[in-house]
């Protein structure tokens, strides 16, 4: 039994003309696992998470999902490839229905003639879908789905995008800052939020500046220091302020890069 | 690995935070939703935030019960047939103008488009020899041309359509064909071109309130050079091509007088109904408008989407202006001055936002009939003329007003 990754980059490295954001950066996710990224400011976190998800092309380097090389041209190409993104906005529309949001994109289609030549919307069977998801991840306080999104508090609405993605998502799932906007209580609500996606399977490269958040949810913690990756640790083997020393340079990172249990490369 | 000092720290890491074990003993409502008691005001706030609808409807009720009461022959089938012929131009101007507005954006050269596409229809069929047929298509795809001139300089901005326009023009005319074949044909032929898509893209994305003001002006200033600023006569039409007129043709219905175009007009509302409510593509017509960079987010191709949105304008616009030669008889260059702001009266009455992904198309056909039914009741009632464009100036600042407040969200 060998655990192989879900995705991995090798030499990553993107330049912006003379400034390069990423300089040979490698990176793996397993299933499974909740990977953290952590990195100061202006380390190239954003950067490497916009090269997996499509956002930028990479110049060098490779990316391979389940072993095979891939290149994505858009975040389209990387959703269609099963790898969801929640944005820190959360790229939802405020004045739209939590089903029609949960759709946005990727609208479903009535069967028959309805459908294919007057292309008409399957909103019950949509509706039906976005409430079952919701009511899985224990999301369906929320009074109706054909509610709009801006009727929601802030913690709803991050709800509302980690459903989206956990539904559609068949790789991974990424989440930039998810709780950076969100007050305490609503904080804990999207980690175990978090933590629900995971014990479904779902492997999620959580990026966050919140230390607190991040050992507490995260299998392994990647760090960024100086446009590539510095480190990988686990969170049971140092403590807050070790992770933060290793990312700023205080402390020398240790030689070996944290896997899970079972896990090979390549 | 780790040195013993940080030791203590390595057990709190798992699990809720020390501060955050207290929030089991708070309240949980912040992920539920509680229903609060509402005040009758909070409560028709949420019901006109939810009907975008609503209020035209209502508005429209109270004033027909008021101006019938005031005017006595107001109720006739005669004035409220003729009510709904005068607002069937502007009502599918303002139709096109909503789809734009939808998006966040605003087209102010709607009547211009018009204009040009029932000056080529006319001309081309009464003066050119053209089949009443093919003039009108030709009518139409000026119309849907001159629509995505502006949806392509609020996208792109694609620069090939419009010189092979401009080089076919110079070319047709060189070779001494005659101006009312030379307009028509250049822009069919930019038009085939930009279905291509090819060429360099300026990626200027202009703001559609500035495109389009320069668009009215372009398109007011062809609109000249095509027609050389003459009017094609009402009997020409009528002996040459009665096919453009066709939609000033009347129907009896229950004793009122209906003519074709305001049956295009309820057709044009009824198919633009069904595509925003339910394709996905009128799901992106109002996530676009809501908020682009979510749509984008989404994977909504936001550009097509804009793009697919002015055209149709455009196509909606020269719709109108066949129903136009209907309504008018003749077809003058001069006419219809007033569309562009006629028409975004009607939407903004309709209860649409300016700011974008909120109203509903049926709004805009209300909207019209207001200042339909305000103009023949207040006329009916003997008031000057000014007094009801003062009326209709009202209309508009109590609808922003009521806009302003419907948006603000009571959560």
């Amino acid at each position: 039994m060998s655990l192989k990754p879900v995705m991995t980059g090798r030499g990553l490295t993107k330049r912006y003309g003379r400034v390069t954001a990423m300089d040979g950066a490698d990176f793996e996710i397993f299933p499974g696992e909740i990977l953290a990224i952590i990195g100061d400011n202006g380390a190239g976190k954003s950067t490497l998470v916009k090269a997996l998800c499509g956002a930028i092309h990479v110049d060098e380097g490779e990316i391979r999902l389940d072993g095979q090389p891939v290149a994505f041209k858009s975040p389209m190409e990387a959703r269609d490839a099963g790898i969801e993104t929640v944005y820190q906005n959360l790229a939802l529309s405020p004045a739209l229905s939590i089903a029609d949001n949960m759709f946005l994109g990727r609208e479903l289609y009535k069967a028959g003639i309805a459908g294919s030549v007057f292309r008409m919307l399957d909103k019950r069977k949509m509706r039906d879908f976005a409430r079952q998801k919701l009511t899985e991840l224990g999301l369906m306080t929320v009074q109706s789905i054909t509610q709009t999104v801006e009727t929601l508090s802030g913690g709803q609405r991050q709800g509302v995008a980690v459903a989206r993605a956990a539904a559609f998502a068949t790789r991974f799932v990424i989440m930039d800052e998810p709780t950076a906007a969100l007050g305490v209580k609503e904080s804990r609500r999207v980690l175990e939020l978090i933590l629900d996606v995971k014990r479904r399977g779902m492997p999620i490269v959580l990026i966050s500046h919140n230390m607190p958040h991040v050992f507490e949810v995260a299998d392994r913690i990647h760090i960024h220091r100086l446009s590539r990756r510095h480190a990988v640790i686990r969170p049971q083997d140092f403590s807050m302020s070790d992770a933060v020393a290793i990312m700023t340079g205080a402390m020398a990172p240790p030689a070996e890069i944290a896997l899970p249990a079972g896990a090979v490369l390549d | 690995m780790a040195d013993d000092q940080a030791a203590p720290s390595r057990g709190a890491a798992r699990g809720p935070q020390d501060f955050e074990t207290r929030l089991e003993r708070s309240a949980g409502e912040v992920a539920s939703f509680e229903e609060r008691d509402r005040s009758p005001l909070a409560r028709f706030h949420h019901f006109l935030h939810a009907n975008p609808t609503a209020a035209p409807v209502v508005v429209l009720v109270v004033s027909c019960l008021v101006f019938g009461a005031v005017a006595n022959n107001f109720f006739s089938a005669f004035n409220l047939s003729l009510i709904i012929q005068q607002v069937t131009v502007i009502g599918i101007l303002g139709a096109a103008q909503t789809l734009v507005i939808l998006t966040a954006g605003i087209d102010l050269s709607v009547a211009a488009i018009m204009v040009l596409s029932y000056m080529v229809m006319a001309r081309l069929a009464v003066q050119g020899d053209v089949p009443a047929v093919l003039a009108v298509l030709a009518g139409l795809a000026v119309g849907l041309a001159c629509g995505l001139f502006n949806g392509s300089l609020v996208t792109r901005t694609r620069l090939v359509p419009v010189a092979v326009a401009v080089l076919a023009w110079v070319l047709l005319l060189g070779l001494g064909l005659p101006l009312i074949y030379v307009v028509p044909l250049g822009m069919v032929a930019g038009l085939t071109v930009g279905w291509l898509a090819f060429g360099p893209a300026l990626e200027l994305r202009l703001p559609p309130f500035i495109v389009t003001l320069g668009a009215w002006s372009i398109f007011f200033a062809l609109n000249l050079w095509y027609s050389e600023s003459e009017t094609i006569r009402s009997q020409d039409i009528d002996a040459t091509a009665p096919l453009l007129k066709v939609f000033g043709l009347r129907v009896e219905l229950l004793g009122a007088q209906f003519t074709l175009g305001s049956f295009l007009m309820l057709g044009i509302f009824l198919v633009l109904w069904y595509a925003l409510n339910w394709t996905g593509w009128g799901r992106a017509v109002y996530a676009v408008g809501d908020d682009k960079e979510a749509a984008e987010l989404s994977g909504i191709r936001t550009d097509r989407v804009l793009l697919s949105v002015y055209g149709t304008a455009g196509l909606l616009c020269a719709l109108g202006g066949w129903a136009a030669i209907g309504r008018v008889g003749s077809a003058s260059p001069q006419s219809f001055y007033e569309g562009n702001l006629d028409a975004i009266t009607a939407v903004v009455i309709g209860g649409t936002s300016l700011f974008g992904g909120r109203g509903a198309i049926f709004g805009t056909l209300f909207g019209a009939l207001i200042v339909g039914v305000f103009r023949s009741g207040l006329k009916l009632g003997g008031v000057d003329v000014l007094w009801q464009t003062f009326a209709v100036g009202l209309l508009i600042i109590v609808a922003v007003a009521m806009d302003q407040w419907i948006r603000r969200v009571s959560a």
